[in-house]
C-alpha cells in the first residue's frame, strides 16, 4: 500500500548525444552500424538510464525520511516504453521524474523490504511524450548474507 | 528472417564478463554504485566480491533483441532481475515469439518477445519482455 503521496521532481533537460550513444552501445556488446556508424543514431533500448548524467545534483526524489542504502538496494525491474521510434542523437528531451509508489513488504528472510517505483517521463521539443522509464527498486531488510 | 508465434530465436552468448566490462558500463551509464567495482565496499555489504550491474545484463539482452528486430523498431523493453551475475560469467541469451498482432493504439504491427539471459550455471539472471514494430 502506498505510504506517501508521490512527489514530482523538477524537470530537467537531456540532450541526446551521438558520442554517448556509441559509448553506451559498445559497452552493452553492440557492433551495430545503426548505433556506431549512423550520424544520427537511434538510442539503444536501455540508453535512457543515462539520465543520471543530467539530473541536477541533490535532486533527491524520495519522500522525506526515506534514505536508500546502496549496500541493501536491489534493482527489481526496469521498463522502457517508446511511443513511436526511439529518440535519436540531436534530440533534446525533457525529463520529468516522479515517484509512483513507495510500499513496504515483509521480506522472506525477515526484515521489512521497501519497494520504490520511480517513473521518468520523456518529452520532445514539442512537448510530446516520446518515452517513459519505470524503475522498481527494492531495499532489503538487511544486507544479503 | 520472418518469425511466427511460438518460434524460438537463435541463441547468442556474451562474456565471459570481466571487471573491465562492468566498469566500462558504469562509465557509460553513469551508475557509479561502488558495489560493482570496489572490492572492499562489496565485502562490507556481505558479498564475496563485486558483481555486475543488472542494467549491463539488460543491455546485452537489448542488444540481442535489437540486432534481430532493428534498433528503430523497439517500442517496449521490460526486464526483471533474478540472479546476480559475477565476473567470469558467460550469459546466453535466448527467447521466443510470444505474439504477433496489431497494436490498437497505433495500428502498428507488433511482435512481442519473451527473452532471457542465462548464466553458465543454468541460473536465469534476467528475464525480459520486448515489443518491436514490424
Amino acid at each position: 500500500m502506498p505510504e506517501e503521496a508521490a512527489p514530482t521532481a523538477q524537470p530537467f533537460t537531456m540532450p541526446v548525444e551521438r558520442g554517448k550513444i556509441r559509448e553506451f552501445a559498445a559497452a552493452t556488446g553492440s557492433t551495430s552500424d545503426d548505433y556506431l556508424a549512423d550520424p544520427h543514431p537511434v538510442i539503444p533500448p536501455t540508453f535512457l538510464r543515462t539520465t543520471l548524467f543530467w539530473s541536477p545534483p541533490g535532486s533527491g526524489l524520495l519522500p522525506e525520511g526515506i534514505k536508500l542504502d546502496l549496500r541493501r538496494i536491489l534493482h527489481g525491474e526496469q521498463e522502457y516504453t517508446f511511443f513511436g521510434p526511439p529518440p535519436r542523437a540531436g534530440d533534446t528531451l525533457t525529463v520529468t521524474p516522479r515517484v509512483e509508489s513507495v510500499t513496504t513488504k515483509q521480506g522472506k528472510r525477515g526484515g521489512e523490504m521497501l519497494i520504490v517505483v520511480m517513473v521518468d517521463d520523456f518529452t520532445d521539443a514539442d512537448g510530446k511524450l516520446v518515452a517513459q522509464g519505470r524503475s522498481t527498486l527494492i531495499q532489503t531488510g538487511k544486507a544479503p548474507e | 528472417m520472418t518469425y511466427g508465434k511460438g518460434d524460438a530465436l537463435p541463441q547468442r552468448s556474451f562474456g565471459p564478463i570481466t571487471r573491465t566490462d562492468i566498469v566500462r558500463y558504469q562509465g557509460a551509464s553513469g551508475d557509479f554504485n561502488p558495489i560493482h567495482h570496489d572490492e572492499e565496499f562489496a565485502k562490507s555489504a556481505g558479498f564475496p566480491t563485486v558483481f555486475s550491474v543488472g542494467m549491463l545484463q539488460a543491455g546485452y539482452l537489448a542488444t540481442y533483441a535489437t540486432d534481430l528486430f532493428g534498433p528503430a523498431n523497439v517500442r517496449n523493453f521490460r526486464v526483471r532481475f533474478s540472479e546476480q551475475v559475477w565476473p567470469g560469467d558467460v550469459l546466453t541469451c535466448d527467447g521466443t515469439v510470444a505474439d504477433i498482432g496489431t497494436d490498437e493504439a497505433t495500428g502498428e504491427q507488433r511482435i512481442t518477445l519473451e527473452l532471457r539471459a542465462t548464466r553458465q550455471t543454468g541460473g536465469a539472471a534476467i528475464q525480459a519482455w520486448a515489443s518491436f514494430a514490424l
